[in-house]
């Protein structure tokens, strides 16, 4: 079996200790590998691999597979950062009696995912702690959406009655303040309750999925090469990332690789599309705190990113740079140097907001110890991205599992470990900087040839796992292909969808106002969450 | 403080003197397709790489009638890779007041080889050649920035001496209209020259800036707000999704565009539209509140 050298040892481990309860082994990439296995071993197979070899479980999701094989799948990908490699379990559901059995109370990560695939698919969760519906509002008719015999454009009568049943919470003094789905600021919808007493929150809950738009089943029902084109817009700010792990996705699941200098494309895109959103963090965390004109200088320079990015792909967000096989663009000279110019011009224009923002002590006293993320919750909750670098769980997959052009530059992963406000936006300035180096190495290091690897139909009955760090964090694709140059299943993964829970504890103990800039700190995707 | 006050001198005004001046879009940028409407041979490739079906067409009976729809549109350009007879310039500015103004047809005879010729009846018929200045987009196109820029240098008074106050609502957007609504309020859009205000509360609100697709658990939403606002009031559809569901179109949780809940006053395409598109519309509603 074609593997990496560093999983030959995990492989042999796991092979032993469940010797016999394994039907099948096979990997589709020396990163990649598939294990065919009956629900009874998921619990021992995570506790296994968590503790022994300190996976983590990324990625939790359903298939229906009922057609073919009479069964519903389930998939458990864990990512083995140490040995740059993915495991991922399937286990069959029978249709005759759909359920599964929980992990949640072992890992916490899993629990927004697993009661996903119950709202989706209707398959029951079995000694989950808090079984309620999650991506379909309460209310919502019987349906599953994304079982096979669901018509994608199935029409549902106006959604009325409850959204969601919220815990109570009680006590002497204790009320409830409600915020969303409309919100004050230009920001997606979601519902925001939160229980406190006097000032301080003593819980808060989220009702999120107002903006579930059935991304994942209407990639069923596109040609691949529109699949692109709807993957742009899972969230805006990720366009590109989104993309191209949709595109990294198929490749592997075709076996072609984006040529040396689509990659090194990419990776310039991937790290102009951080540099902006972060850039815009930066000045909107300031801006939460009453530091507007932190802000007004953000924007400025993000407003500089933009119209670069429109010079290089012709688009500010860079939408429709993104193509299977490689990128659409080549850059000529012209736009090679708009692009260094652009690094030259930005780095001692941070140096500058750095230091305004240093200097106002105030700032920094809202900021520091404000909404914090301990980081043993952290990894329980498998946050990932920045959030989770702040809150010192380590991983990047741009070093761990590299893509693009990763492997051919050089960074460092910065990372810390109080977990509050300050050290959220902290990872995100000390990113920038790297952003900087590695786009200055992208052109100096610029490689010649095609940008576009030849990928004309996708065979049915390919399966494969595409991945990018985006910038919020990383980003998973996973497709199953099926006749017709069409994909059966594509998994979406946004980091968002795993983040939001942290949320909910960061801001335990702070104050109701000290929300929003919590809030803007994480600065996840409703959209990414909701698809 | 003092660092402040020197940082904000020595940066300068960096506020772009749009919409005097045209619109500062790159010359690479991907703005509104144009078909060469009269020379148009084939419909089919278009129609087949288009991923939102903003290119599309329908035989019958000999006849094949093409259409174009700005406000599917998301502006990828893929059509013209397939296509010579699809230009794709860098214009930006097509708000229009009517839905169908977005659309443009012709109709063709149908050859036997699944090609067309001989243009029956269309945007270019008895005009020149090129195609550009199609039925629908005309109209929008006579409100291009220049001529809007002259109206109100014209009206300057009237129009800048009144205030606008917006609520925006997200009914659905994956977020990227937001990153340019975001946009107007910064130092080099500034909206607020014009007496643009985003507001948190549509009770104080003029006009209601909605992106989309609306979704079926936003719709509700989407609809309370609109009724808490006083009339007179505008909406304005943004983005392809706003204008017409976009790439998501109708399906079990997507109600397709803003207008298939609440009326729409103007509708400003774009996959996003960039902030001189947004200001452009903005601008051509206000004359509206007359």
């Amino acid at each position: 079996m074609n593997v990496l050298p560093s999983v030959i040892p995990i492989l042999a481990d796991v092979q032993q200790r469940f010797n016999g309860r394994i039907d099948a082994v096979r990997s589709t990439h020396p990163n990649e590998i598939y294990f065919h296995a009956q629900m009874d071993l998921v619990p021992g197979f995570s506790g296994h691999l968590y503790k022994k070899w300190n996976a983590r479980l990324v990625s939790v999701f359903g298939d229906d597979a009922r057609e073919k094989e009479n069964v519903f799948h389930l998939y458990y990908v864990y990512a083995l950062d140490a040995a740059h490699a993915f495991f991922i379990l399937r286990v069959p559901v029978p249709p005759e009696k759909p359920e599964f059995t929980s992990l949640t109370n072992a890992i916490p990560a899993a629990n927004w995912q697993e009661r996903e695939i119950q709202d989706l698919f209707g398959l029951k969760l079995v000694g989950h702690p808090n079984p309620r519906r999650c991506a379909l509002h309460d209310d919502w008719p019987e349906v599953y959406p994304l079982r096979k015999d669901f018509d994608l454009r199935t029409e549902l009568a106006p959604f009325q009655g409850e959204r969601h049943k919220f815990r109570t919470v009680e006590g002497e003094g204790v009320f409830q303040v409600a915020v969303g789905p409309v919100h004050a600021g230009i920001i997606e919808p979601g519902h925001f309750l939160f229980s406190v007493a006097g000032e301080p929150v003593l819980y808060l809950q989220l009702r999120l999925f107002y903006v579930h738009k059935g991304t994942e089943k209407l990639f069923e029902s596109l040609p691949v090469t529109h699949g692109v084109r709807l993957a742009e817009s899972i969230s805006g700010d990720s366009s590109f990332a989104h993309a191209t792990a949709f595109c990294h996705a198929v490749e592997r699941a075709v076996d072609v690789e984006a040529p040396l200098r689509a990659r090194a494309l990419r990776t310039a895109c991937l790290e102009l599309e951080r540099i902006y959103n972060h850039l815009a963090d930066i000045g909107a965390i300031c801006t939460d705190v009453a530091f507007v004109t932190a802000n007004m200088h953000a924007m400025r320079l993000k407003e500089r990113v933009l119209r670069v990015n429109e010079q290089l792909t012709g688009n500010r967000l860079l939408r429709g740079m993104a193509c299977l096989g490689g990128v659409r663009f080549d850059w000529d000279a012209e736009q090679l140097r708009a692009l260094a110019d652009l690094v030259n011009e930005l780095e001692p224009e941070l140096n500058s907001l750095v230091e305004l923002i240093r200097g106002s002590s105030s700032t920094r006293d809202r900021l520091e110890t404000t909404g914090v993320l301990r980081p043993e919750v952290a990894r329980d909750l498998g946050v990932v991205g920045i959030a989770g670098r702040a809150s010192g769980f380590d991983h990047d997959l741009r070093r761990d599992f590299p893509h693009a052009f990763y492997d051919q530059v050089q960074f460092t992963v910065p990372v810390f470990t109080e977990g509050d406000v300050q050290r959220r936006m902290a990872i995100r300035r000390e990113e920038i900087y790297q952003s900087f180096s590695i786009l200055r190495q992208v052109l100096e290091k610029f490689p010649s040839g095609q940008i576009r690897a030849k990928l004309d139909e996708v065979p049915p009955d390919r399966a494969a796992l595409g991945y990018v760090e985006g910038w919020r964090g990383e980003i998973f694709h996973w497709i199953r292909t099926a006749p017709g140059n069409r994909v059966g299943r594509c998994k979406v993964k946004d980091p968002s969808l795993q983040n939001w829970p942290a949320l909910s504890e960061a801001i335990l103990g702070n104050i109701v106002p000290d929300f929003p800039v919590v809030n803007k700190s994480f600065n996840l995707s409703y959209s990414g969450t909701d698809r | 403080m003092f660092e402040i006050i020197r940082k904000s001198l020595n940066t300068g005004v960096v506020t772009t003197r749009y919409p005097t001046i045209p619109a500062e879009v790159s010359s690479r940028a991907r703005g509104r397709p144009e078909i060469d409407w009269a020379n148009w041979k084939d419909a089919r490739p278009a129609t087949a790489i288009c991923p939102t079906g903003a290119i599309s067409h329908q035989d019958s009976d000999g006849q094949r009638v093409a259409k174009l729809d700005l406000g599917k549109c998301v502006f990828c350009g893929l059509c013209a890779d397939v296509d010579k007879a699809i230009r794709i310039t860098n214009k930006c500015e097509f708000a229009t007041r009517r839905r169908d103004d977005l659309l443009t047809r012709a109709s063709y005879n149908l050859k036997p080889d699944g090609t067309h010729e001989r243009m029956v009846s269309g945007p270019a018929v008895g005009r020149d050649a090129t195609g550009a200045p199609a039925e629908g987009v005309a109209s929008a196109q006579r409100e291009s920035s220049e001529a809007l820029g002259e109206q109100i240098k014209e009206r300057a008074s009237k129009l800048l001496g009144r205030s606008l106050h917006i609520r925006e609502v997200d009914a659905g957007s994956c977020n990227g209209c937001e990153i340019e609504i975001v946009g107007l309020t910064n130092p080099i859009y500034d909206v607020e020259r014009f007496g643009i205000h985003f507001v948190a509360s549509p009770r104080h609100a003029d006009m209601l800036l909605v992106t989309g697709p609306v979704t079926r658990n936003m719709e509700l939403a989407l609809r309370k707000t609109y009724d808490a606002m006083p009339a007179p009031r505008l909406v304005v559809a943004v983005g392809a999704c706003g204008c017409s569901g976009g790439i998501f179109g109708v399906n079990y949780a997507s109600r397709g565009g803003i207008d298939a809940v609440i009326p729409v006053d103007l509708y400003i395409p774009g996959c996003p539209p960039n902030p001189h598109a947004l200001l452009h519309g903005i601008l051509m509603a206000m004359e509206r509140l007359k």
